[in-house]
């Protein structure tokens, strides 16, 4: 097939056929991805999007996954990467939860419709069996037409016979009305394939534009042929024996009532913050930055940079600075960021694999409507206190512009990132508990009249909840340590030039005397509006570049307990650091991040400014 | 009445999800018009998760007043 799509810039062999591996949310797909690929995976990622994907080589194929989705269509911008790179596949590999067949199958008939060599992957058939569901295997390869392996990927069963089993993948019985099939071989006349007609058949404007077509209107009507279709399958091969609920499924309830959840939330959200606030953040990164980076790399880094570059010349600033390349950015990426961001993509992996994070979104939802968003936000929104960068590059999987617009600005401004929570914590803890209190009704304040004020003067409108709620599970430690790495590297990978370049633009930036002219002008605001000592401002300008070296800054200074709790609000509405700033500006363009960045300076000053006159 | 109107416990059909895109997205997830439900919670305020044999799915609350439903068998209303 000739390739029309945006895949053959992502760099992978074009001899070799493509196997991809396609499937609902939270069906294990990853699991077989890493079984067939093994140790030989790339990333990349996918033009025009911020979307990673992974391949790697199997036998004489190519091996790609693809976002986890319900079917193939247009809806957001994951489905739009997974429907380009399905349309490239020579093979697909269609991962089915054996336990949501009526689901999950809608997805496989329409991959056969769009005449694809296909091969399922029957997994979590544990799970069916403990349920009391029996299923046909032999009539379902009948009626679909395709081969059907039973797998339980989690304890490798069925893997091998999947893999020896992909080269016979073919093409099944379609869903298609006989007027449709003539349709869609009449617009096969003009695109050649019958994915690209299938889909221009169903409406989807993309791919019509592509060949210069106009997209037709008859999704509804073949879906709903599809559904029928797909519910009498699953009518003929599957048999119920009635069973009681399994403990999953109670304590999924229990995780959803209010009564019993929102308790089990706040204990899981003090847990959160013994591991990430008080473990990670100051023992571990105690260890990591202080002792490690600072302590033993950097002398060794300067040393040796040192015999070949004056440490006095620019580029010796660049390299071995105060911020240089060399030196604070390796520290900052590896002996803060890194352990942050591991500790907190290891205990979203648990959520997420246990399948309790859409039920906290459940619970959630109400809230975060007052603030035009919906229950999804509370992914980001949890993240932004691990790192904010990290948060803001998943903003993507909000339903609307408008809502990445919100979560973005919000992060920026009010969510303290554990970096900088573990120096505030220090700071205000020995002010007492009224401090504390008056500190934390202001931050969240500050958030929720934000997110009101930014509901109501956006325009358009918010998406609302619409979420599957997957069974609860216990999660596998392989699984999670190996996505905690996966998603800790790619992380690093993304955001350490963005801190590199970062960190090179403030070198410049003070060796040209500008920090010092800002640090001078803003100087009587600090000292008149905030009622701060002066020296304060160069905490703060610390501040833009990385949020936790603000909060230190004001350790070295001798202020009063009212002069630390305005600095500490001050800095925690302040701008995001330099790498959330950059990763803004490639997630929602320029003009937004200076939004966000000049919204800050504005909120942190007025709020500090009104707290210093009252208290 | 609408899915907002609806007990938890309850049996239901969808009789009607006016909104193009939600009904193309329910309709992937395994739920069309006519299909037999259960309001298996719901959150005050907040969404209503309705069961479909095995498969819970959480739906916001403004998207479950615009959804038409009717009560599958009679109990006290």
């Amino acid at each position: 097939m000739q390739s029309c799509h945006k895949l053959d810039e992502i760099n992978i062999d074009e001899s070799k056929e493509k196997v991809v591996l396609v499937g609902n949310p939270n069906v294990g797909k990853s699991i077989f991805f890493n079984y067939l690929t093994d140790s030989y995976v790339s990333v990349s990622n996918y033009p025009g999007t911020t979307l990673d994907i992974s391949s790697g080589e199997f036998k004489d194929y190519i091996v790609l996954d693809t976002p986890g989705v319900y079917g193939v269509s247009s809806f957001n911008d994951e489905e739009k990467v997974a429907r380009d790179i399905f349309l490239s596949a020579d093979i697909i590999v269609n991962i089915v939860d054996a336990v949501h067949l009526e689901r999950d199958l809608f997805l496989t008939q329409q991959l056969i419709d769009m005449d694809k060599k296909v091969i399922v992957a029957l997994n979590m058939m544990d799970e069916a069996r403990s349920r009391g569901l029996e299923i046909d295997i032999e009539q379902l390869k009948d009626d679909l037409g395709v081969e059907v392996i039973p797998t339980v990927a989690v304890d490798n069963e069925g893997l091998a016979m999947l893999s020896d089993t992909i080269k016979n993948a073919k093409k099944g019985n379609k869903s298609l009305s006989p007027e449709m099939k003539e349709r869609l071989e009449d617009i096969s006349k003009k695109t050649e394939n019958n994915a690209d007609s299938l889909l221009i058949l169903e409406g989807d404007q993309y791919v019509a534009s592509h060949f210069n077509l106009e997209a037709l209107d008859f999704r509804e009507e073949i879906y709903n042929k599809r559904r029928n279709r797909v519910n009498n399958i699953v009518g003929n091969i599957l048999t119920k024996v009635e069973k009681n609920n399994s403990i999953g499924d109670k304590i999924g309830s229990l995780l959803l009532k209010p009564l019993t959840g929102i308790p089990i939330l706040l204990v899981i959200l003090y847990f959160l913050y013994q591991f990430i606030g008080v473990f990670v953040a100051q023992t571990l990164v105690g260890i990591t930055e202080e002792t490690i980076m600072i302590g033993m790399y950097e002398p060794f880094i300067i040393d040796l940079v040192s015999n070949f570059v004056s440490t006095n010349s620019i580029l010796g600033k660049i390299l071995i600075g105060e911020f240089g390349v060399l030196t604070m950015t390796v520290t900052y990426i590896f002996g803060l960021l890194l352990p942050l961001v591991a500790g907190f993509y290891f205990f979203l992996a648990i959520l997420e694999d246990s399948g309790y994070m859409p039920r906290i979104a459940a619970l959630v939802d109400r809230g975060l409507n007052y603030l035009g968003l919906n229950g999804r936000a509370i992914i980001p929104m949890l993240l932004g206190f691990g790192c904010v960068t990290m948060a803001t590059v998943t903003t993507r999987l909000l339903g609307s512009k408008r809502e990445k617009i919100i979560a973005i600005f919000l992060l920026g401004l009010a969510i303290p990132c554990s970096a900088q929570l573990g120096v505030i914590a220090g700071l205000i803890a020995p002010l007492g508990l009224k401090y504390f209190i008056i500190y934390v009704i202001t931050i969240f304040a500050v958030y929720a009249i934000a997110g009101t004020f930014l509901n109501k003067v956006l325009p358009g409108k918010s998406t609302d909840l619409l979420i599957d709620l997957p069974p609860v599970r216990l999660p596998r430690l392989k699984n999670i340590l190996r996505k905690t790495y996966l998603k800790s590297k790619y992380f690093i990978l993304e955001a350490g030039p963005i801190f590199a370049m970062g960190a090179v633009g403030i070198t410049l930036l003070k060796e040209g005397g500008i920090l010092y002219w800002i640090q001078e002008k803003v100087a009587p605001f600090i000292v008149g509006w905030l009622k701060l000592p002066k020296e304060t401002t160069e905490a703060f300008i610390m501040g833009i570049i990385r949020r936790d070296f603000g909060a230190a800054g004001l350790n070295s200074l001798a202020l009063t307990s009212d002069q630390t709790l305005v600095s500490l609000i001050v800095i925690t509405l302040f701008v995001p650091c330099i790498a959330a700033m950059l990763v803004m500006i490639k997630e929602q363009g320029f003009k937004q991040a200076l939004m966000v960045w000049l919204g800050s300076w504005f909120a942190a000053f007025a709020v500090g400014g009104i707290v210093a006159l009252f208290i | 009445m609408t899915l907002a109107d609806i007990k938890r416990g309850k049996d239901f059909k969808i009789k009607n999800i006016p909104d193009d895109m939600i009904r193309i997205q329910t309709l992937r997830m395994g739920i069309s018009e006519g299909s037999k439900l259960n309001c298996n919670e719901k959150i005050p305020g907040g969404p209503v998760i309705v069961k479909h044999n095995y498969q819970e799915i959480a739906i916001g609350r403004r998207l479950a007043e615009d959804i038409q439903i009717e009560l599958f068998t009679e109990g006290s209303d």
